[in-house]
């Protein structure tokens, strides 16, 4: 190591210059990154400040990102034109069912998957990663026909029927109990004289809470914006779910972008803030998607 | 005697996901590989085996080699923005994390993924609308005429590119954040000793070294790219939803054989071709990264 007062002037100058650079660097990447995260945010915030502007505002050039005349009006147009709380409703609710089921299918096969070795469990394991390579857009036509010889087109339900499990939910549960629960645990249960079942719901479960959280928010979001399936299984105007109710509203009428973005803003604004408060949960679902090794 | 009971219990707690999985997957998928053989008008009752005919069909039938066509220039143009652009920022924010400015980095890039669809669709129609848009008046600005960007062929392509990677690139960062954290910090300073400058490591270690996940993004954004619907449908149909003014995509394409034509045998042919594809893709993901593993 140099002692400081060994160094010469030169060294010392040259030593200030590479950390003025390095600071100038740094600012220069922070303002490049607050540009570009304003950016991708900006069309966002001008359909919520639409949302709220008079038709002639609207118009102006440059765009105001703070309506000065702000109005209700559009809001108000909207819910008497169209059943928009319906269709939140029944959004909210398949998305709610479609969570419980995820949870509830993906935490039993990914946990028996993760700790009953058995020959004919990996033949039906291989038979569930096999179909998770195809997308739901490719069989949803026959799913089709089956929700509809069940009788349950244009409800909750039949929306669900697409919606129960998640492949992703289950490798992701399976590789969870792998990490944290630990072999020992259960046979010190099963010594106990713990039923299998009981293991399951007290030992396993809890255990799982986090993972289950994260895939919960997945589950949630990902039917929140389902859009193909809704179109085809709900089509009558009250058994819309908000996206497919939006997507429809524009085509119906002449395009009034006020009442649109109005519209847009009442189904952007909750899932922003819910996006917020579930960050955390959020994040970790979607980053473990990329690290399946 | 323990271990039957325990092998019992699995396949009894296995069985209702079972089943659910078999009715919701498996049959559907069977059901679409067994109709794509099939020529079945909704309307009337026998379903004739054809063999092969519809797929025979399919390569002289214009809207369908037009809507292969936009959903192939789609896919492979919002990889070809995602890719580079989700790379480099991911690099910048990974620069400066540990800052108090890379929550709000991250948070704000990765939003535009989680919004609803349409909404986010929406505020880009705006942006697009030939009368009122603020990109024909940003343009006029500079003197540029006004463009139909939603009604030209050509440029609804682009929109629809835009509209896509703007959704999918906080899924590229996030992911590519994830790779910058796992790799060995150690090589980066014998890099920086040996006197390499940020952007020759990134060029030198950090692409070479990040290829499984660049490989990963990639066919994420491929498949999700070929099975676009909800963005051009939302994006380019007009007021009076005429199909014309509507960028031509697979699943579109797919949908209105099986809904307004009521030809499902033949609209499953074109699952089974979009099936195809996907799994040419997830087998080229599999080839790499094997040879990877054995190099």
């Amino acid at each position: 190591m140099t002692d400081f007062a060994e160094l010469t002037e030169a060294e010392h100058a040259a030593g200030r210059r590479l950390r003025a650079r390095k600071r100038a660097v740094n600012i220069a990447i922070d303002v490049f990154l607050t540009l570009f995260s304003i950016a991708m945010l900006l069309p966002l915030v001008f359909l919520i400040a639409n949302a709220f502007k008079t038709p002639a505002e609207m118009l102006a050039w440059p765009p105001t990102i703070v309506p000065h005349d702000p109005t209700l009006e559009n809001f108000r147009a909207v819910l008497g034109e169209t059943p928009l709380l319906r269709w939140i409703l029944n959004s909210v609710l398949f998305a709610i069912m479609s969570s419980i089921a995820i949870i509830a299918t993906s935490s039993i096969a990914g946990y028996i998957f993760a700790k009953f070795r058995y020959r004919s469990l990996n033949v039906i394991f291989a038979l569930f990663l096999a179909t998770a390579i195809v997308p739901f857009e490719v069989y949803m036509i026959p799913l089709y026909f089956q929700v509809k010889s069940l009788g349950l087109l244009n409800s909750v339900w039949g929306l669900l029927i697409g919606y129960l499990v998640m492949s992703f939910g289950i490798f992701l549960i399976r590789q969870n109990v792998i990490h944290s629960i630990p072999d020992e645990l259960l046979e010190a249960a099963r010594l106990d004289g713990a039923s299998e079942f009981w293991i399951f719901v007290h030992v396993v479960f809890p255990l799982l809470r986090g993972a289950l959280g994260a895939l919960g928010v997945l589950a949630f979001f990902q039917a929140w914006t389902a859009f193909a399936w809704p179109m085809i299984v709900a089509t009558t105007r009250s058994s819309y779910t908000i996206e497919v109710g939006l997507a429809l509203f524009q085509t119906g009428y002449t395009v009034d972008l006020g009442k649109l973005s109005a519209a847009s803003a009442t189904v952007l604004i909750p899932s922003v803030i819910t996006f917020m408060i579930l960050r955390r949960n959020f994040v970790q679902g979607v980053a473990s998607t990329g690290m399946k090794e | 005697m323990l271990k039957r009971k325990r092998w019992i219990f699995a396949i009894l707690a296995l069985l209702p996901t079972l089943a659910i999985f078999a009715y919701v997957r498996m049959y559907p998928i069977i059901d679409i590989l067994r109709l794509s053989l099939h020529r079945w008008n909704i309307l009337s009752k026998n379903k004739p085996f054809i063999g092969l005919e519809n797929f025979r069909e399919l390569m002289s039938d214009n809207l369908f080699l037009t809507s292969l066509m936009n959903t192939t220039i789609i896919a492979f143009g919002v990889l070809a923005i995602t890719i580079p652009l989700g790379m480099v920022i991911a690099a910048l924010i990974f620069h400066r994390t540990r800052t108090r400015m890379s929550g709000f980095y991250e948070t704000s890039i990765f939003i535009p993924h989680i919004v609803s669809l349409v909404p986010a669709a929406m505020a880009w129609k705006w942006i697009f609308d030939a009368r009122l848009g603020p990109l024909n008046a940003l343009l006029s600005a500079f003197g540029i005429e006004p463009q139909a960007w939603l009604f030209d062929p050509v440029l609804s392509v682009v929109c629809v590119i835009v509209l896509c990677s703007w959704q999918a690139l906080g899924y590229a960062v996030l992911i590519y954040l994830v790779g910058f954290k796992n790799l060995p910090v150690s090589l980066y300073e014998a890099a920086k000793l040996d006197g390499a400058s940020g952007p020759k490591s990134f060029w030198y270690l950090s692409i070479p070294m990040l290829k499984p996940i660049t490989l990963y993004v990639s066919v994420v954004t491929l498949v999700s790219g070929f099975n676009v619907y909800a963005q051009p449908f939302v994006l380019a149909s007009d007021s009076q939803g005429a199909p014309g003014r509507q960028v031509r995509v697979l699943v579109l394409d797919m949908l209105e054989n099986s809904f307004r034509n009521y030809r499902v045998g033949y609209a499953a042919s074109e699952a089974v071709v979009l099936l195809v594809i996907v799994l040419v893709l997830t087998l080229i993901q599999f080839t790499m990264l094997r040879e990877k593993g054995k190099a």
